[in-house]
């Protein structure tokens, strides 16, 4: 090759490897710009007040910044999804990795990464239509804008990671492992709770932290269906109001530079904080089953 | 002892239970398909795809919120792609096994976790406020980009780590160097995969509304976007902002814009797939 | 006949993670002469081969020591590794055909080193020394796949031909050929070294004794005995070698 190809390949390859980089850079860079505005909110407020404070009355005066009753509504939809979809989404990916047959394979898969391309307004928006109202009726409440209502939407959209780490993680068990247990009088039903579950069982874990990841991260459906009340829930058939909601709703009449502005910021801090963690503890057990 | 039941017994009812969770997994994309045609395909016609909302967006179509769609999607392909393939080609051919190129791939699984919401904060911060780009085209297609990065990493690896290695073998020991190797030997045969994958993932990517919140979206814009430095609206903002904040309108617009955002994402969404399929089958190598 | 080294292997030792896979190998192979190496699976013969032109770089697991000279010139040393590569030529068990033309496949080594012009004589030259012109010259433009096991091997002989080579391995080339289609590679081959040096890896002995001047047995890792081809099958000095080439084990 010639000198110039050689000059050529030479930057084109420092480009690669600059790009390689990029993903770590850009989590860096959005550590960095979140704290740039997140962390003036503390010049002013003590983080104490912040995460264990009661109240959140962004607009109030004096204003109010507790974040307490935002994190509990986070939890309490996550928690209620989760109840919701790790059962089934584990089945589901049972089904699709041990019984099904091909076809009905195909159909299901494709269904669940439809579920997976809905946009998430577009699920909120069903949901207020169809849901809200059923939930509403079915347990006689003021209004179905609930963290119940919440929590079921966000199970289906939590679905589709769940369904697809775990049907990895069970194809990933070595074939041996079920036919020895076929081959000492088990049935498959028994070969697949007593052997093949346990085998798969971080990389089942994993699954369910990401899916805790989807949901607690997921906004617009949230905001359109939880009612968004930033009071301490004590049912999932009340109002709450996630994190998420909270930056989506009110960002937009924050004004730049205010309190309420930076304090938005640190809500985003903490939410990208726990994602990170999550993804974090998921990524070593994937990584596990690799080894 | 405990009586318990037959083994074949109890298979039988956990296969139906098993079957029937997966049935309720699929069912709310069934439902929620039907639910937004039956309601929608009423509003759809010529005019209401192709006129500008009016009467604070009770009436009239949603021409801007499509082309602002349009532009976002395309927009932010443009920046994510050549970055994003760029990326896997470092870490599926260049990087050695090691504590560097782990980090790298923890930073692509966290990158993937950041709620969208944040990238909104993040895109917010960077680039309408410290770039000075403002609450453009720009910002949104770059915080879009960046989001989209992650799963065009991951498609782009799968894809190149299909291509046979003997591939690379040859093209080596005819002294071809390694960037020639993978230009004209991967490269070309990744491609298809490639494709569909982005395909695939923006098309995700565009239906979301969070992270164009306060990066582009405009609320209520009846125009056209004259430059990349212009807001837009976008049609999943659009269909949060009727179905939420617009009240007394009529039914039918909310549904006919639900509408046309999932035909564009799932329509997107089918064509990835088909080809996906297409390729796995007809592959010879 | 006067034996010019072609190149030249001092206290080579390499390894895969910590199996060590050659130990100290110390061999000559001369110009334009057929040197088969033969000897059971996992005795080193193909790592060896795959070091002389570097192709073991790209292993992550790879290691090496000790030095190997063509020319005179350390390979791994005074040599730009694309060069090197260019100079000596590998043919792979497997026919690995590029999914593309007859016509690019011959002609994508020498676009990589920046030939544009003359390609059409490039690539019939090359298809003619390696006997396959006949067959394929009015369907250049088709692709590569549609062709036979044995077509497509003698596709990758023009191929590695196309860049001009010294040394040409041939690391088993006609493993996963019928007999017809083996005897006219090897038929290649015999004419080939008038103008290459060839080292011809083979699990097939009887392969070795038909085509090859010199013949090296190597047994796990280690070379037992290196001489004539008419030696090594009718006076091993080697009581191993003897029950390799009489077909006692391997």
């Amino acid at each position: 090759m010639n000198k110039i190809g050689k000059v050529k390949e030479f930057f084109i390859e420092k480009l690669i490897v600059i790009c390689g980089s990029l993903s770590i850079i850009f989590v860096i860079l959005i550590f960095i710009f979140l704290a740039r505005e997140g962390l003036t909110f503390f010049k002013y407020e003590s983080i104490k007040d912040f995460i264990f404070g009661r109240n959140w009355y962004p607009l109030s005066n004096p204003a109010r910044f507790g974040v307490l009753p935002l994190i509990l509504g986070s939890v309490m939809v996550t928690l209620g999804a989760m109840a919701i979809s790790i059962p089934l989404g584990v089945a589901c990916a049972f089904y699709i990795a041990e019984i099904v047959n091909p076809k009905m394979k195909d159909i299901l898969k494709t269904g669940i990464e439809l579920l997976a391309a809905i946009p998430s307004v577009v699920i909120g928006f069903v949901g207020m239509v169809t849901l809200v109202p059923m939930v509403k009726k079915i347990f006689h409440l003021p209004t179905g804008l609930t963290a119940l209502s919440g929590s079921i939407m966000l199970a289906f959209m939590a679905m589709p990671t769940i369904v697809s780490i775990a049907e990895d993680a069970i194809t990933a068990v070595p074939k041996r492992y079920k036919e020895a247990a076929l081959a000492l009088g088990a049935t498959h039903w028994q070969a697949i709770y007593k052997v093949i579950l346990v085998a798969a069982a971080p990389g089942i874990f994993a699954a369910i932290m990401l899916g805790i990841g989807r949901v607690i991260g997921e906004t617009m459906a949230v905001m359109m269906i939880t009612g968004n009340a930033a009071v301490i829930p004590h049912t999932l058939l009340e109002p709450v109001r996630t994190l998420t909601a909270t930056i989506a709703a009110e960002m937009g009449e924050a004004i730049r530079g205010s309190n309420h502005y930076y304090a938005l910021y640190a809500v985003g801090i903490i939410l990208f904080i726990i994602t990170f963690v999550i993804n974090f503890i998921a990524d070593i057990f994937l990584h596990r089953i690799k080894k | 002892m405990k009586k318990r039941f037959n083994p074949k017994t109890s298979q039988k009812i956990a296969f139906t239970i098993l079957l029937l969770s997966a049935l309720v997994t699929i069912i709310p994309v069934v439902v929620i398909i039907i639910v937004v045609i039956k309601n929608g395909i009423s509003a759809i016609s010529w005019e209401f795809l192709t006129s500008m909302p009016k009467n604070g967006m009770r009436a009239g179509g949603i021409f801007p919120a499509i082309v602002g769609t349009f532009y976002l999607t395309i927009g932010a392909t443009i920046f994510s792609l050549p970055l994003g393939v760029l990326a896997a080609i470092y870490l599926s051919e260049y990087a050695k096994e090691n504590r560097f190129t782990r980090i790298l791939n923890l930073g692509i699984v966290n990158l993937a976790g950041v709620p969208s919401i944040v990238y909104g904060l993040f895109g917010l911060s960077l680039f309408v406020i410290y770039m000075k780009l403002g609450v453009s085209i720009l910002s949104g297609c770059l915080t879009l980009a960046i989001m989209e990065l992650p799963s065009i990493i991951t498609a782009t690896k799968t894809a190149l780590n299909s291509v046979p290695k003997q591939f690379r073998e040859v093209s080596l020991s005819l002294g071809a160097t390694k960037w020639q190797t993978i230009r004209y030997a991967v490269l070309p045969y990744a491609l298809p995969g490639i494709i569909t994958g982005t395909v695939l993932s923006n098309a995700r990517k565009t239906g979301e509304t969070a992270p164009i919140l306060f990066t582009v979206a405009a609320f209520y814009l009846p125009r056209l976007p004259s430059s990349v430095f212009d807001q837009t609206m976008a049609l999943p903002y659009h269909l949060y902002v009727i179905s939420t904040q617009i009240p007394g309108i009529e039914k039918n617009i909310t549904y006919g814009t639900a509408l046309v955002l999932i035909i564009f994402t799932l329509s997107l969404n089918l064509v990835g797939i088909i080809i996906r399929t297409r390729l796995r089958k007809q592959k010879k190598w | 006949m006067v034996n010019n080294t072609k190149i030249t292997v001092k206290n080579f030792n390499a390894w895969f993670d910590e199996n060590q896979v050659v130990k100290s190998l110390n061999m000559e192979v001369f110009s334009n002469e057929i040197l088969g190496i033969i000897g059971p699976a996992n005795s080193g013969k193909t790592t060896f081969l795959r070091t002389l032109n570097r192709l073991n770089d790209i292993e992550d697991k790879f290691r090496m020591d000790g030095e190997i000279f063509l020319d005179n010139q350390n390979v791994y040393k005074d040599i730009d590794v694309n060069l090197l590569r260019k100079r000596i030529g590998v043919i792979f068990a497997l026919p690995i055909s590029l999914p593309m033309s007859i016509y690019d496949n011959i002609s994508f080594g020498p676009r990589r080193h920046g030939i544009k012009k003359g390609l059409d004589e490039i690539v019939e030259n090359s298809l003619k020394s390696a006997y396959l012109w006949d067959e394929v010259k009015d369907r250049l433009n088709e692709s590569a796949l549609n062709l036979s096991g044995g077509q497509q091997q003698r596709l990758c002989i023009a191929r590695t031909l196309a860049v001009e080579p010294e040394v040409i391995l041939f690391d088993e080339p006609c493993s996963g050929l019928d007999p017809i289609s083996t005897a006219k590679v090897e038929d290649a081959m015999d004419k080939l070294k008038q103008k290459y040096t060839i080292i011809l890896v083979t699990n097939n002995v009887k392969q070795a004794a038909r085509v090859s001047d010199r013949t090296a047995f190597f047994l796990m890792g280690e070379l037992v005995e290196i001489d004539t081809t008419e030696k090594i099958f009718t006076v091993p000095s080697d009581k191993r070698t003897e029950n390799y080439v009489s077909g006692r084990f391997g």
